[in-house]
């Protein structure tokens, strides 16, 4: 199989690997780099559950080629925190109760890290939107809406 | 929120610190950092990958099996089909005596179900193994299928399974699962009113966001550390012990994290094949199904069919409840004459009907294997008992929630299967319901209690 090599920044540090060419960023991720907060739900688009940020840009790693993601900049759930300083999401999750089993967290985290990152004062519409590409099946969303919504409060508060 | 202390105040001390307070959930930081491990969060080398071959058909005979040209694809590794498992023939209910054994790991000269497991591939990667699944041949002689519970039970219909011969589990009690109280004839023939309406549901897939799957290490010390997302550790433990006819000592289940289950992660349905996949090759074994199989093979919630007759009385009490109760089990038994049993037991539901009958039938048709999903058995009946109680509370002209106050069961009842009621609390969550709901009911019935009878 032919490999090919790929460089990333991933969360803020230099990442160079061979992957087979066709290789998806998500398993790049997962299974050279070793970031496994990235998520395998469906592999066919349709879950977010491996949704990543690249260039600051929601995309969705298992239908994004590793070879496409030369030079760009790479966002993981699995970067967020600094230490044991949570970001204002992971934080707002945490607290809010929006996990239950986990698995759609850190999809559902890059998704609204997106949203805020572009949209730091989202309306309830703006976190439902940009959150619909992401399924979770155990919290019927409401206290992830919450939690997002609760982590642009935060930011505001922070910011002013 | 709001906790109301009144109800039952007599029953409990009010030193509740816990209820009511925000609690951090214990697993949820890992979760937000992404560090929680899932069973297929490990990367091992030499990890072989599992792809089944899987039945085209619903229903068919299987002639032959050529592994000639996937044996030659690059990449892989071991072959396995039904010789080489050792007890092929299972059930997972076994270990609590629900017999008999009647479904196979991989198919032998039958397969049952659009989906059933033929031949297993191991390869250096998944995707030498998904090409190599292509190349196996299997020979089949397709055979009529029984995809309905009518079908299923009609005189002449194909047999599903000839492991029961016949096409409904056969309990200890017969034919199916029988309640016996009162007279229900005499019941019927003394009611105001009669009401018979058939109630029909389709399986449900649980859809979980991970889909199902285990990662197998063969250790050193001759030990397997299977690394599964099972929602039943000990079931999984148990019936690998038996399927493999290994010591339950040499396997090391770790799990516990499972990315979503609501009971469809507690079928057996790989494990077993995986550590002997490991212990055949020395390798480990990654078998993870892709999300078209979690969809597709993993077992749904059963298709139910109910028959309900109720005889009511002008001023609202039910006198009479007839059930008939079809569970669809699909082609093997896993959980659904658990589940068939247990909604015989459930079917007055919590109401005090004097004179019940109940019979509940497990079926088996050429579907796919249904199981276990959030109260299994019992989720479809209420569904099906609550829209008859509102047809019935229309028919003798009274407001639903007041038909319900009439009907309720109450501590000291007898429940149809002859269990005392004990603990009942089903009018006062209805008062608490008609206040929060703004769906006032008369005086009397606030004044109610679960604990006692008035008058």
């Amino acid at each position: 199989m032919t490999k090919v090599p790929v460089q990333f920044v991933l969360n803020g540090e230099e990442k160079a690997e061979f992957v087979e060419s066709g290789a998806t960023l998500l398993r790049a991720l997962r299974e050279k780099i070793g970031d496994t907060s990235v998520k395998a739900g469906c592999q066919q688009g349709t879950c977010g559950s491996c949704a990543v940020v690249v260039d600051g840009e929601l995309r969705l790693s298992c239908l994004t080629l590793a070879e496409r993601c030369g030079g760009c900049s790479i966002e993981t759930t699995g970067g967020l925190a600094h230490g044991e300083v949570l970001h204002p999401l992971q934080r707002a999750f945490n607290e809010g109760f929006a996990t239950q089993c986990g698995f759609c967290t850190p999809g559902m985290i890059m998704a609204a890290k997106a949203l805020l990152d572009r949209n730091p004062q989202p309306s309830r519409e703006d976190v439902v939107e940009a959150i619909s590409g992401n399924i979770c099946r155990c919290t019927g969303y409401e206290p992830i809406i919450q939690a997002i919504l609760a982590a642009a409060r935060a930011n505001s508060l922070s910011a002013a | 929120m709001e906790l109301r202390k009144t109800y039952f105040a007599d029953e409990r001390k009010d030193d509740l610190k816990e209820i009511g307070q925000p609690r951090l959930r214990s697993d949820a930081l890992g979760h937000v950092t992404g560090t929680t491990t899932f069973f297929a969060d490990r990367n091992l080398p030499g990890l072989l990958h599992l792809k089944m071959v899987r039945s085209p058909h619903h229903h068919a005979r299987i002639r032959s099996i050529d592994l000639s040209e996937a044996e030659k694809h690059p990449g892989v590794v071991r072959i396995l089909t039904a010789a080489d498992v050792p007890h092929n023939v299972y059930t997972i209910l076994i270990l609590i005596q629900v017999g008999p054994e009647d479904e196979t790991v991989l198919a032998t000269d039958k397969v049952r179900w659009k989906g059933e497991a033929v031949v297993a591939i191991l390869a250096d990667s998944e995707r030498a193994a998904q090409e190599a699944a292509a190349k196996v041949k299997v020979d089949y002689e397709v055979l009529p299928a029984v995809l309905s519970i009518e079908e299923a039970l009609a005189p002449g219909a194909p047999i599903v399974n000839e492991y029961h011969g016949q096409n409904y589990y056969r309990y200890d009690s017969g034919e199916c699962r029988k309640v016996r109280y009162g007279d229900v004839e005499a019941g019927f023939a003394g009611a105001d009113h009669i009401l018979e309406q058939t109630y029909g549901s389709g399986p449900i897939e649980h859809a979980p966001t991970e889909t199902t799957g285990c990662i197998v290490v063969p250790e050193g010390s001759g030990r397997f550390t299977c690394y599964t997302n099972t929602q039943a550790m000990f079931f999984t433990l148990d019936n690998a012990s038996i399927i493999l006819q290994m010591d339950g000592a040499k396997l090391h289940m770790v799990g516990g994290t499972v990315g979503g289950g609501f009971g469809g992660k507690v079928d057996v349905t790989v494990e077993p094949i995986a550590i002997l996949g490991a212990k055949l090759t020395g390798r480990p074994v990654s078998f993870i199904y892709s999300r078209e199989e979690e969809m597709q093979i993993s077992s749904p919630r059963a298709a139910e069919k109910l028959v309900i007759k109720d005889g009511v009385m002008k001023d609202g009490r039910i006198v009479a409840r007839y059930v008939k109760a079809y569970i669809d089990a699909g082609a093997y038994s896993r959980h659904s004459p658990y589940g068939a049993q247990k909604s015989a037991a459930h079917f007055p539901g919590p109401y005090t009907v004097p004179n019940v009958w109940v019979d509940s039938y497990c079926v088996y048709t050429n579907r796919t294997p249904s199981s276990a999903m959030r109260g299994f058995g019992v989720t479809i009946g209420d569904f099906a008992l609550e829209v008859q109680m509102d047809k019935l509370a229309r028919l003798v002209g009274m407001d639903p929630l007041e038909f319900r106050f009439v009907n309720a069961y109450r501590d000291g009842d007898m429940k149809a299967h002859r269990q005392p009621t004990e603990g009942a609390a089903l009018i006062e969550c209805m008062q608490e319901a008609s206040r929060a709901a703004r769906w006032p009911v008369a005086e009397k019935y606030l004044a109610m209690s679960s604990a006692r009878r008035e008058g």
